[in-house]
């Protein structure tokens, strides 16, 4: 049940970026296209999936018997940075089809900053290990599930006539606003 | 002349959030108060040119491949001490901000300088440009964090001028009203620039 709970919180009701405003970036600049927001979600999904279990570990068996709690922003960000560069080296040699699919949108992921912001509030939560699991996934599953609703939107946009002065960024600022609300409506969930 | 074009400029013409579009993500998030945005917009102006200066004296001595991480490093030291500094001086306010002040090491404005300014100037220019673009960042949070607080609360750095039983439009300090609020003023600031 706990699970569930966390599960929902974290897709609906804390939506990463509608919510908690992190990964804007990947936000507005892949969502044109339905097919590219899905690729950056599945990324996003496998990389914070594997970076949170990664200093999850560190944070709980070198940082804090070590007392270098201090450090872990310098080794979080040095982690998730090694990590990508680590993960397209395997990719590319281990599964070329996986590659292709997903290698544009790696390094990008690095200067996600939900990526380290979810490290962060794993820790800050005191989430154990199978809990950071489950949150770090449906975190990311929250994430992708925004950038396609939202890419769809803008697919939309493209052809709508906006006024002049709202063309482009300012115009899908506010339609992610709109979104944003419409999120909102699931408060009363948990 | 030119040191003047180089701090000038990141207030308005090449100002980080509304033309560049750099680091919107604590922007939209930390300003449902003006004096919060001033907050967050401090913290990285001092993290943006402690990392300019330094990025710029050491530029000489880091090869060119492991460029990033030494700048990553670099910059997620001064975010460190930031971050211990504002919890022993301002826990309020430290608390309040949260983990955006961690997160201040993947602002794509901070390593964007780095990169483009930093590493290719010398120390004083990039002090220079790390205070303007610093300053361009902080007005343009304390700006959005009063429009934002003045909508939604109907106060302005915490003082209320409306009726003390009465309400602002909640909706602008809650997420929707950030976006909202960032996307007319983007528009506003293009309108300037370009007036056409």
């Amino acid at each position: 049940m706990e699970y569930v709970i966390i599960l929902i919180s974290a897709i609906l009701v804390n939506n990463i970026v509608l919510a908690q405003f992190l990964g804007i970036c990947p936000f507005l600049g892949v969502s044109t296209k339905i097919e590219t927001a899905v690729g950056m979600g599945a990324s996003v999904l496998f990389v914070m999936t594997l970076a949170t279990i990664v200093t999850f570990l560190i944070q709980q068996y070198v940082l804090t018997p070590l007392n270098l709690v201090f450090l872990q922003t310098i080794s979080f960000i040095l982690i998730i940075a090694a990590l990508v560069q680590m993960l397209e080296i395997i990719l590319k040699k281990a599964s070329p089809a996986l590659y292709q699919a997903l290698g544009i949108y790696l390094p990008l992921i690095t200067t996600n900053c939900a990526v380290l912001g979810v490290a962060i509030l794993v820790i800050k939560n005191e989430y154990n290990l199978v809990e950071s699991v489950v949150f770090t996934m449906a975190t990311s599953i929250g994430f992708a599930l925004a950038l396609v609703i939202f890419s769809g939107i803008r697919e939309q946009l493209a052809i709508a006539e906006v006024p002049k002065g709202l063309n482009g960024m300012p115009i899908a600022l506010i339609t992610a606003g709109i979104l944003a609300m419409a999120f909102m409506g699931f408060a009363g969930l948990v | 002349m030119n040191q003047l074009n180089n701090f000038t400029k990141g207030l308005l013409r090449e100002n980080p959030i509304l033309v560049l579009l750099l680091g919107t993500c604590p922007t939209l998030a930390v300003t449902s108060s003006a004096v919060n945005g001033l907050g967050m917009g401090l913290a990285t102006t001092f993290v943006l040119f402690m990392s300019n200066v330094f990025i710029s004296m050491v530029k000489g001595f880091v090869p060119d491949k492991v460029r990033i991480p030494a700048f990553i490093v670099v910059i997620a030291s001064f975010v460190t001490v930031v971050d211990l500094l504002m919890q022993a001086y301002t826990p309020g306010l430290s608390s309040q901000l949260g983990i955006f002040i961690p997160l201040i090491v993947v602002n794509c404005i901070v390593l964007g300088r780095a990169e483009a300014f930093a590493a290719k100037n010398n120390v004083f220019s990039s002090f220079i440009d790390g205070m303007g673009m610093g300053l361009g960042f902080t007005l343009a949070l304390v700006i959005m964090g009063s429009i934002r607080e003045m909508l939604g609360a109907g106060a302005i750095f915490g003082f209320k001028f409306i009726p003390e039983t009465a309400d602002g439009a909640l909706i602008f300090i809650l997420a929707p009203g950030a976006f909202i609020t960032l996307g007319f003023m983007i528009a506003i600031l293009k309108k300037i620039n370009k007036p056409s």
